[in-house]
């Protein structure tokens, strides 16, 4: 019966070619622009971390001693000596400390001018924590940290960039004027959002494109990169002025992350007590004022927290949404007077015995045909879509592709679309009263 | 015309006339809202920046040594003042639409207990703050024994010029000459008003704060060096600022020249707007496709109906009625449709606003844009039921004496 249905629909369909053309262009102009922009949120709200993202937390200290501004929230990022102290108690499966700064980098065995690039120190956990994929070599090792080694991490693109390319490892990088030893490249690196580092998205006033940023360059340990490019070290914030610029260690400002990768919800807890008991400890030492202002937030919810996705996406999704419901009206009238042109055919068909049953799922069988169709163009318009959302000038914009899920989602919404505006006019006809259509015949 | 007939038949297609209602009524909601968004947009990108944008450029070097900015500042000034054409080259720490580099907090007394709002200082050298062409409306401007040595960050007591928008909001109604305020333990008095110097990065300000700036003379060192503004002839900027690329070169091989940060102003400006512009890009997009699916709606569903009624239309024009009272026909349905829409629409732009105001920060909905909305619905809506409207008035008489 099924395919008996889908003849009469090619049938119906080609007898008015205008009417289904306009019907097609609506739904497939409505899913593309829904889908390039639900393609382009789906990027932006992921999980940058499917794998891992339940078991990494974001610990949080409030260490401003001052009483003149909000306590609400602990600041975004902190001090170095909560984060290093957190750190080095290793209470935590993994921890990581990070800091990013701004360096000058020369390759001494190439000809290539410097180059200035953002450096990442952190400590080694940070790769297998974040599942940092290696295309050479690997992390140093965690008594590197310890021994302030001169050795570095480098990204795929900048290993393109003075290597060509070529297994790098061993070879000799200039960062500002230390010479480290290259230990590992990594391969192609690119989560969405750079996740490790969004922090301050409560003062974005919702522009937080730059959280989807490219990952660093140049990774070094924490200990090393502190020394290797001291003095160009940018706070988040301070409460009081720091004496020297760009050294923050003993400064009073916020300027360091910590994550820490916690597995079961016991050590989440133990975590949490920990954290506390290291602020009231710091409190009674006198270091802290605000003890009870600490948080364990888990990746997620540290991402929400910052509401990573700019606004204009969110906005862009809406109106996308807005524009497929005034096609999904458009497409309602259109099938209402389709159906109901043929309102005689209807009468002899339910007059030969077909059943209001059998009526109203050849209607939607002929509004699914064009959703299908609406959804090979709404693709094909997503296609497009994505084409010229890369054009944009936007950080995330050379991520913007289709992939298999999305391109299923496209499908699935075109035929949901068309069934849904076909409802109403299949309804409409199959409740056609035989004989009064056979009269007019 | 009388309406009473039309209303008639529309009550017998109560659904598809309800249908296209529905779909104008969206379309109006819709397109108010975006017109309003491209318009906030538009004038976003074209927030007074007080500055010569026109006559001036930027040159940003990094990846020099602290202990070198001296020298460099000093390799760097003669340099590009040898370019032919340049009018001036100053060091200035923040450029407007470009670096940002003075974000801070201020109180109002010794004390940090009157937060006073975080503002953005321009740290400049000699000469920047004219070089810039912000206009001094209240007090003095620098003079030449303001411009004093770093003790920190900045200078930590300084006579300083302030925007006429900082001073309204730190003290409303005062004259704000004489009064001073605390960056942490430094100390500043205000000694000029300024009436606009936007802030580096104004798309991330809310509106009332995107003005709020500082202009602290101070003598170029250690700690400012590495930004320079650089003013010339508005014909010459770009070929200076070509020049001036050549001549870093040339003296200051030891820096990195910052490409992206080394620009004209007005194309800084550009860059620090090309989201807001790719945004009304967008919304110009939508209302476009939108309309055309409203009237492609109308224009398919005024086909159907008048295949529909050939015979009658048939009989009426067998019985006396004139091309014309056809055509008006199907244009004054159409006209009560599309009303009945705009009526529905802006009911729906209002909660559309009420909405957005909640989760963009966006202001009221001004009422005049309803009836420009409606203008444009009723004008598309007239010109799509135009074509079908015109085949009906081509029906001619005979089809009344045939059966089908």
């Amino acid at each position: 019966m099924f395919g008996y249905y889908l003849d009469l629909a090619v049938r119906s369909l080609k007898r008015n070619k205008v009417l289904t053309a306009l019907m097609v262009i609506a739904i497939a102009v409505g899913i593309g622009a829904s889908m390039t922009t639900l393609t382009v949120m789906h990027l932006l709200s992921g999980d940058p971390l499917p794998s891992k993202s339940g078991v990494l937390f974001y610990p949080q200290v409030d260490a401003d001693p001052t009483t003149d501004f909000s306590h609400k929230d602990p600041v975004d990022v902190m001090d170095y000596h909560s984060a290093v102290d957190l750190w080095a108690a290793h209470r935590a499966d993994r921890q990581a400390l990070i800091v990013d700064s701004q360096l000058k980098v020369r390759a001494p065995e190439t000809s290539l001018p410097p180059l200035m690039e953002m450096m990442l120190s952190t400590t080694s956990d940070f790769f297998p924590m974040f599942d940092v994929p290696f295309q050479y070599g690997s992390s140093w090792q965690p008594q590197d940290d310890e021994k302030h080694a001169r050795v570095a991490v480098i990204s795929a693109d900048l290993n393109d960039k003075l290597f060509g390319g070529a297994n790098s490892v061993g070879r000799t990088l200039q960062l500002r004027d230390t010479d480290v030893r290259i230990v590992g490249v990594l391969k192609p690196w690119r989560p969405s959002p750079q996740f490790y580092m969004v922090a301050g998205g409560r003062f974005a006033h919702g522009q937080t494109a730059d959280f989807y940023s490219k990952p660093e360059d140049v990774f070094t340990p924490f200990t090393s990169g502190l020394e290797i490019n001291d003095g160009n070290f940018w706070q988040f914030t301070c409460w009081h002025m720091p004496d020297k610029p760009g050294h923050l260690q003993d400064a009073p400002c916020e300027w360091i992350r910590l994550w820490v990768e916690l597995n079961g919800a016991a050590k989440v807890a133990d975590y949490r007590r920990f954290v506390a008991g290291y602020a009231e400890q710091q409190k009674a030492l006198g270091r802290i004022t605000h003890a009870e202002n600490t948080r364990l937030r888990s990746l997620m919810q540290w991402l929400d927290y910052n509401g990573v996705v700019p606004s204009d996406v969110r906005l862009q999704t809406w109106l996308a949404f807005a524009f497929l419901a005034i096609c999904l009206f458009n497409t309602v009238g259109l099938l209402l007077a389709k159906f109901l042109r043929r309102s005689g055919e209807i009468g002899v068909r339910r007059a030969l015995g077909a059943s209001r049953a059998a009526v109203f799922a050849q209607c939607l069988v002929e509004a699914g045909m064009i959703g299908l169709l609406g959804g090979i163009g709404g693709w094909l318009l997503t296609l497009a879509g994505l084409w010229l959302v890369r054009r944009q000038p936007a950080v995330y914009a050379d991520m913007a592709h289709l992939d298999v899920s999305m391109f299923l989602v496209t499908f699935a919404l075109a035929i949901a679309t068309s069934l849904l505006a076909g409802l109403l006019p299949a309804l409409r006809a199959c409740q056609l009263a035989p004989g009064l259509q056979l009269k007019t015949l | 015309m009388q309406i009473h007939p039309i209303l008639a038949a529309l009550r017998r297609h109560r659904l598809a006339t309800l249908l296209i209602a529905m779909e104008v009524a969206l379309a109006c909601a819709v397109l108010c809202n975006a017109c309003f968004m491209i318009a906030n947009r538009i004038a976003l990108m074209h927030v007074e920046s007080g500055v010569d944008e026109t006559s001036l450029a930027t040159v940003q070097l990094t990846g020099y040594e602290d202990s070198h900015a001296v020298d460099l500042n000093a390799r760097v000034l003669s340099g590009l003042r040898s370019i032919p054409g340049m009018q001036s080259v100053t060091v200035l720490n923040s450029i407007p639409f470009g670096a940002r580099r003075g974000t801070a907090g201020i109180t109002l007394d010794a004390a940090a207990q009157h937060f006073g709002g975080v503002v953005e200082f321009y740290v400049g050298g000699p000469g920047s703050l004219q070089a810039l062409g912000v206009h001094v409306i209240a007090g003095r401007g620098p003079q030449a024994d303001d411009f004093q040595a770093f003790t920190g960050l900045m200078p930590s007591d300084a006579s300083v010029q302030i925007t006429h928008s900082l001073a309204e909001h730190l003290w409303p109604g005062v004259d704000p000459l004489g009064k001073e305020f605390w960056l942490d333990k430094m100390h500043y008095r205000v000694v000029g008003v300024i009436d606009h110097l936007v802030r580096p990065d104004p798309p991330g300000w809310p509106e009332n704060s995107k003005d709020w700036s500082i202009f602290v003379p101070a003598q170029p060192g250690k700690l400012l060096a590495g930004s320079y503004l650089l003013r010339a002839d508005p014909r010459d900027v770009p070929r200076v600022l070509r020049d001036a690329r050549a001549m870093i070169a040339k003296v200051a091989p030891d820096a990195v020249f910052d490409q992206e940060g080394s620009q004209t102003l007005s194309d800084l400006r550009a860059t620090c707007f090309r989201q807001d512009r790719a945004m009304a890009g967008i919304l110009v997009g939508v209302i476009v496709a939108l309309l055309l699916v409203t009237a492609l709606g109308i224009v398919g569903l005024a086909s159907f109906w008048v295949q529909q009624r050939r015979r009658q239309i048939g009989i009426r024009r067998a019985i006396g009625a004139t091309r014309g009272d056809i055509l008006r026909y199907f244009q004054t349905e159409n006209f009560l449709i599309v009303s009945f829409g705009i009526a529905l629409g802006m009911v729906l732009a209002f909660a559309l606003n009420v909405m957005l105001m909640k989760f963009y920060e966006l202001p009221h909905l001004p009422l005049y844009y309803l009836p420009i909305g409606a203008l444009v619905l009723w004008a598309l809506g007239q010109l799509a039921v135009l074509g079908p409207a015109l085949r009906a008035a081509a029906v001619p008489p005979v089809v009344a004496t045939r059966s089908v």
